[in-house]
């Protein structure tokens, strides 16, 4: 009896934690996507109907403003993200004396939670009396800068403070992956007499693929997420002009009371990250078997 | 797991500047105030919010954003903590900032233990199916939880703890423990396993061996795990304001609720006092072991 426990103890210790995320993970989603194929409302139904609420979402004027404005916003904060995190990484790679203070300042924002980082920017964004009144009150009075309130433009105010809290954290990533490069072909560069530009484009960048990969999948990951920072900062608005997959998300299921739409864009929202994240998993996880 | 703080500098590339001529050197202090530009560029909000927060609010309509407080007032930090409305209350962010201990610190602990066991586990017991079994964990750390929420809030219904600092804790441990034993899984790998086998011919068992052995050399991973539970519970804000009522809300929602409640005038420097609050345990964190937190950062995004 001793000697049985003893040998099946490991897999008792790792049994609840593991029926925990087969319940609370794929039951769940289990759930979900059951309940996005029924006519569910205020209450969920169970009986199957069919893809009608994927019918209702992709009618949805507001669902495609939030799937346009996932484009804009992902494609801008994961492109802007990863170009001024190299740039500042390969700038601290410069022997500078005072890196690690630098590097405490540049990624503490990762630090704050998305909605400390949306109620300061909406007070420095806030057009009354922030950039916008600043720069009039220099003596600018034509001076505008009002992308809070513009319904066009408030997409890119929440691009500007996703920015500011996550560059930081790539620029971490980047530097790392540089100071990984072997320094021997680097020595070898430099003996011949190749310039040190040359030896980032041609020789430190290109062997950093795969953290240019890591740094997608999590900005990626992150993007698709993005919920708090909306809502801090704009709310949504003006109007459902901000709108995000998981704003409108939770609009359905919390406000409107409107589960079946909750659910089926839940499910989108599930499926642009295996998009992304199923490949890279498989990858590494391959790679590391062998 | 790459330790970023770790990492050590390369000479080699910039060490071939030393030979400067006064071009190089004028190259040297542009490189500088460029990371300097950057450096304000961070820091301005930050800034901003401490400023904003200690001028009153005759100052502030009249002031500029980024000037320094003519008169420096404390007030709004009061109200702040134990005055502001986060909609028909009004007692500040203060019992909320106790709500949001109460939740992270079981959260943290539970779900660490857990990952501790789990880890362990996985990289020193490997039974047949293992390997699928923390594939299948890992996964449930990248679904988006707006996947789980209709269904958890049904459950925590059924379960009697709807809108509960115990239903909360439940939530954040479920949802963490993918990230804790991905953690001690991949410290606890690059132990030998012949220190368990030679531990097993010794006669110790499996609860001796983690207890004796592996505890004892876990300290840096615990650090790291501790410090990331925390930061994503305390930072969370979809869990508490998808979970919790009037009362049992954590100090992230509370600080939404004050910046976005429309009652009486705009208080922009009760605002910021109320975020920096919010911020504080998580900054002090990342001052004090900001070389644990990069390394929970990236364990899962940079191959180790």
């Amino acid at each position: 009896m001793a000697r049985w426990f003893e040998t099946h103890l490991p897999k008792m210790v790792l049994a609840p934690s593991f029926i925990a995320v087969l319940i609370f993970v794929y039951g769940f989603i289990g759930w979900t996507a059951w309940v996005s194929l029924t006519r569910s409302r205020l209450l969920p139904k169970y009986e199957i109907e069919g893809f009608i609420q994927y019918d209702r979402l992709f009618d949805s004027p507001r669902w495609d403003t939030a799937l346009n404005n996932l484009f804009i916003f992902g494609g801008l904060y994961i492109g802007i993200s990863m170009v001024l995190g190299l740039i500042l990484a390969i700038l601290l790679d410069q022997n500078i004396r005072t890196e690690g203070a630098i590097r405490t300042v540049y990624l503490y924002p990762m630090a704050l939670s998305m909605i400390v980082t949306g109620t300061a920017w909406k007070w420095i964004l806030n057009p009354g009396l922030g950039i916008e009144a600043m720069v009039q009150g220099w003596g600018f009075p034509n001076f505008s800068f009002d992308w809070l309130v513009n319904p066009d433009m408030a997409i890119y105010a929440i691009v500007l403070a996703a920015i500011w809290q996550s560059s930081g954290f790539v620029m971490a990533l980047f530097l790392a992956g540089l100071r990984s490069v072997d320094t021997e072909i680097i020595r070898a560069a430099q003996v011949d007499g190749i310039p040190t530009w040359r030896v980032y484009t041609a020789i430190i960048i290109p062997s950093m693929a795969p953290i240019f990969l890591s740094a997608f999948i999590v900005l990626a990951h992150l993007a698709i997420k993005s919920f708090d920072l909306v809502i801090a900062l704009t709310g949504g608005g003006p109007g459902y002009a901000t709108d995000l997959p998981a704003t409108y998300m939770y609009a359905m299921a919390f406000s409107r009371g409107d589960i079946g739409q909750a659910a089926s864009s839940a499910m989108i929202m599930m499926l642009v990250v295996f998009a992304i994240i199923v490949p890279y998993l498989y990858s590494e996880l391959r790679a590391k078997n062998d | 797991m790459t330790d970023l703080t770790a990492a050590p500098r390369r000479p080699d590339v910039a060490g071939v500047r030393r030979r400067s001529s006064a071009g190089k050197i004028a190259l040297r202090w542009g490189l500088y105030a460029i990371l300097l530009v950057f450096a304000l560029y961070y820091l301005m909000p930050l800034f901003v919010m401490l400023t904003t927060s200690l001028k009153s609010l005759e100052e502030i309509r009249t002031g500029d954003l980024i000037a320094l407080p003519r008169e420096i007032t404390f007030d709004a930090w009061r109200t702040a903590w134990s005055e502001a409305c986060t909609g028909i209350q009004c007692e500040g962010v203060r019992p909320y900032f106790w709500n949001s201990v109460l939740i992270a610190v079981p959260g943290v602990i539970i779900s660490t233990l857990l990952g501790a066991v789990n880890g362990y586990v996985v990289a020193q017991w490997q039974f047949r199916g293992a390997n699928v079994i923390f594939a299948l964990m890992l996964f449930g750390c990248f679904i988006p939880f707006q996947v789980v929420l209709l269904p958890m809030a049904r459950l925590l219904g059924l379960m009697g703890i709807a809108g509960t600092i115990p239903g909360l804790i439940f939530v954040h441990v479920i949802y963490g423990i993918g990230f804790t034993t991905l953690f001690f899984r991949n410290y606890y790998v690059t132990i030998p396993s012949e220190l368990t086998k030679a531990a097993k011919v010794d006669g110790a068992g499996f609860l001796r061996i983690f207890w004796a052995i592996f505890l004892p050399l876990s300290l840096p991973i615990v650090v790291v795990s501790v410090i990331w539970q925390f930061t994503q519970i305390w930072n969370d804000f979809l869990f508490g304001v998808s979970f919790s009522q009037a009362g049992t809300q954590p100090v992230t929602v509370a600080l939404n609720n004050i910046v976005n409640s429309t009652t009486g005038v705009k208080a922009y420097n009760v605002d910021m006092a109320a975020a920096i609050i919010a911020a504080l345990p998580t900054l002090l964190v990342y001052v004090v072991a900001g070389k644990y937190f990069i390394r929970g950062l990236t364990a899962g995004s940079v191959k180790g």
